[in-house]
């Protein structure tokens, strides 16, 4: 796997959702460069997901804007070459009615190169060989988050957003998938993850980002971030106090 | 009773005319299910995906139309394809291609309707997905199409219900003609208008075995193929 | 691009629709032709007798649409048909002056019967009369089902009464049902509901649900049933086939077409009388 970083860094200039008279994302300003992971924070309704589903280019801004680096990259036309190399897992993401093999060899097509053997090799970077036969829908829930990484990954993807992949899993499930997102970051990948595991983010995160109420309160390298905090609501949420 | 032995008799020994007749129906019914499914299922899936004005009413119309009458249907194809009609110099009136005709114009509506209704479920499921993996419209619908095939299959199986069973349709446009577009279905017509119960009985029974006999294999398919892709 | 695909589109339904039932059909496209005809030819078995005796003579097979004499007018009006063969003289005759018709030949006759239930409860069995008869199932009210459909039966029914003195359209209450069906249909109507039918004699004697139901007028000269037959006018409609379906109207009045209706029997009992002769007729 290639580890392009071309398309990095990402930028977030004032970014502003509003939808059906709410503010999502209020006034976002953020830069995501090549590293290790970045993590998202924030409680639920904060604006994390919608922050990765404006990267990906499926909920339009209102205002501001994005650049890959340095240029604006819609997403919505048809030349790959003026596309951001990304790709995500949803949270819950959907498995189609194949085996999981197929799910992969979906997310390949238009890759000439021998598809069979991606699709082994991907397999196997997930911890699912031997089970590319099986219906993805009869997969567990672990298993079938790594099958929605695999399948991103197919994408050869320079940046990849992972939307709480390991909200609903079992601590041997959740590590099986950390470990797949430490490998992938070595490869040269850049990783945005949102999480609500204080534990991950510190796991995994070279920097952390605090979303709150759609704004961001706090964005810093991860030691810097649990230690010395510089703002009220990254204090009291790292201090596990309920942050409203 | 009697009369199912007599039908029960005539299948057994092979009644070359009853097999026509069963042979006329699933080919007539079979038809109209397969063209009714290339005219429904890629209407249904771009109703499922497309949004704009009127879309709310062609859905209300479409459903309404499930439950469109059979000799209506008839009436409509048969003055269509009348000599006197707009599309009479084909000939097609008293053929099985005019009961073909009429039986899509039957099924259609139920398949198209299903059709919608499934894609467009599959489709809340698998927006994001797709879209984030960038693909294409045209191959959009052919993986809710594909993905939905066994749901599928029982819109298909309702439709292929509807017209094994309707005789209002195919009586009008075929016009019950003995050897060349009698079906089960009209032929148990005639046979209860000469009195003859038992025998209209029989077939009855025949085209209810038959009807069975294909829902079971389908059903079989589908419990197969669910096993097999998920 | 889109318009190349719904061209594909268009044809391939097309082509599904043309393609699909060749298989099932093996004798379309030899020489056949369509005969519009009344229920009572039909329910009779007088056809399934027939056509094939025509069709070893002729070479010409004949698909037969079933339906009331008004009704199988119409489908020639409408040039559906190549040949109607049907029992109402004066429908016919309007259906010539039109010129949707060529020529009346006279085929053939049988006779109307009144049927009712065995227990009588009008009293009429065995009158001579069929007027009197009538008279006193409307005087008791009695249940009476008419075809209501514009059949030969239909119209005959229709004339019985007028020459009883009963206008029906005046005098009809609640025991008269009008039904709007076949032959076949109003015999099971009347047995299921005890009450009495005007049939011709060879659906009567065709039909196999019999049950309670019984003969209970017949032989009056009024009740005789006239058939003809008429080449739909091809200067109408161009795409009637009238050199088969001449041919065909020819079979039936030759003497060797005269002689099968004649042979015709069920039971041993004759269903149809020939009279091709009878110029009048």
């Amino acid at each position: 796997m290639r580890a392009p970083v071309t398309d990095l860094p990402l930028v977030f200039e004032q970014a502003n959702v509003i939808a059906g008279g709410v503010t999502i994302l209020d006034h976002v300003s953020l830069t995501l460069s090549a590293g290790p992971p970045t993590v998202l924070i924030g409680p639920n309704g904060a604006g994390k997901t919608t922050l990765l589903r404006v990267a990906m280019g499926l909920t339009p801004l209102s205002s501001g804007r994005i650049t890959w680096n340095g240029q604006e990259r819609s997403g919505s036309g048809s030349d790959s070459a003026s596309k951001a190399r990304r790709a995500i897992v949803f949270q819950r993401p959907a498995m189609l009615r194949r085996s999981a093999a197929a799910n992969i060899d979906y997310a390949l097509a238009g890759v000439s190169a021998p598809r069979a053997q991606r699709i082994d090799e991907l397999l196997a970077l997930v911890g699912l060989s031997g089970l590319g036969s099986r219906p993805a829908r009869r997969l567990s829930g672990g298993e079938q988050q790594r099958l929605a990484l695999a399948r991103a990954l197919a994408r050869d993807p320079a940046i990849l957003f992972l939307d709480e992949p390991t909200a609903s899993l079992d601590p041997a499930a959740t590590k099986a998938i950390e470990d797949i997102v430490r490998a992938v970051a070595a490869r040269g990948v850049k990783v945005v993850m949102s999480t609500h595991d204080l534990g991950q983010a510190k796991r995994l995160a070279g920097d952390v980002v605090l979303l709150h109420r759609g704004r961001l309160a706090e964005h810093g390298p991860t030691p810097a971030f649990f230690d010395t905090p510089r703002s009220d609501e990254a204090r009291q949420f790292i201090a596990g106090e309920l942050l409203v | 009773m009697a009369g199912e032995t007599s039908a029960f008799q005539l299948v057994l020994a092979g009644d070359p005319g009853l097999y026509a007749i069963v042979w006329l129906s699933l080919v007539v019914s079979l038809s109209a299910v397969a063209c009714a499914a290339l005219i429904g299922v890629p209407f249904g899936a771009w109703l499922a995906l497309t949004r704009f004005p009127g879309r709310e009413g062609i859905i209300v119309v479409l459903n309404a139309l499930m439950g469109l009458p059979p000799v209506v249907a008839g009436l409509a194809i048969y003055l269509l394809l009348s000599r006197s009609g707009p599309l009479g110099s084909f000939g097609l009136l008293f053929t099985p291609q005019a009961m073909v005709i009429a039986q899509t114009l039957l099924v259609t509506p139920i398949i198209a309707a299903l059709a919608r209704q499934t894609v467009e479920d599959l489709w809340a499921e698998y927006r994001d997905e797709l879209a984030a993996l960038d693909v294409r419209p045209f191959r959009r619908v052919a993986t809710l199409v594909w993905d939905a095939r066994f749901s599928l299959v029982t819109a298909l199986l309702a439709g292929f219900g509807r017209a094994a069973a309707e005789v209002g349709a195919i009586i009008i446009v075929g016009g019950n003609i003995d050897g060349f577009t009698r079906t089960m279905t009209t032929a148990i017509a005639l046979e209860t208008s000469k009195g003859d119960l038992p025998l209209a009985i029989g077939l009855g029974m025949v085209l209810m075995a038959i009807v069975i006999a294909i829902n079971a294999l389908a059903w079989g398919a589908r419990r197969a193929g669910e096993h097999y892709a998920g | 691009m889109l318009n190349r695909r719904t061209f594909f589109a268009a044809a391939a339904i097309g082509a599904c629709i043309a393609s699909a039932p060749t298989f099932a059909q093996d004798n379309s496209k030899d020489k056949s032709i369509v005969v519009a005809s009344t229920t009572s030819t039909q329910d009779s078995g007088l056809f399934e007798y027939l056509l094939p005796l025509a069709k070893a003579k002729t070479g010409i097979t004949v698909k037969v649409i079933s339906q009331g004499t008004g009704q199988a007018l119409d489908t020639g009006r409408r040039g559906d048909a190549d040949v109607v063969f049907v029992h109402a003289k004066s429908a016919e005759e309007k259906f010539l002056a039109e010129g949707q018709g060529v020529k009346r030949f006279p085929v053939m006759y049988n006779d109307f019967v009144l049927i009712g239930p065995k227990s009588d409860p009008a009293g009429i069995k065995g009158m001579k009369d069929v007027g009197k008869a009538l008279t006193i199932i409307k005087d008791k009210k009695a249940d009476f089902i008419s075809r209501g459909d514009k059949s030969g039966t239909h119209v005959a029914e229709l004339a019985l009464w007028k020459a009883s003195g009963i206008d029906i359209e005046k005098d009809k209450g609640p025991w008269y049902k009008s039904i709007g069906q076949g032959m076949g249909a109003a015999l099971n109507t009347a047995g299921a509901s005890n009450a009495y039918v005007l049939s011709d004699r060879g659906t009567w004697i065709h039909y196999k649900n019999k049950d309670q139901l019984a003969i209970l007028v017949e032989g009056d000269k009024r009740m005789f049933n006239q058939y003809g037959i008429m080449l739909v006018n091809p200067a109408k409609h161009p795409n009637v086939k009238k050199d088969l379906g001449q041919t065909f109207i020819d079979y039936l009045i030759s003497p060797e077409g005269q002689k099968a209706i004649a042979n015709y029997k069920i039971n041993g009992e004759q269903l149809f009388y020939p009279n091709a002769n009878d110029a009048g007729a």
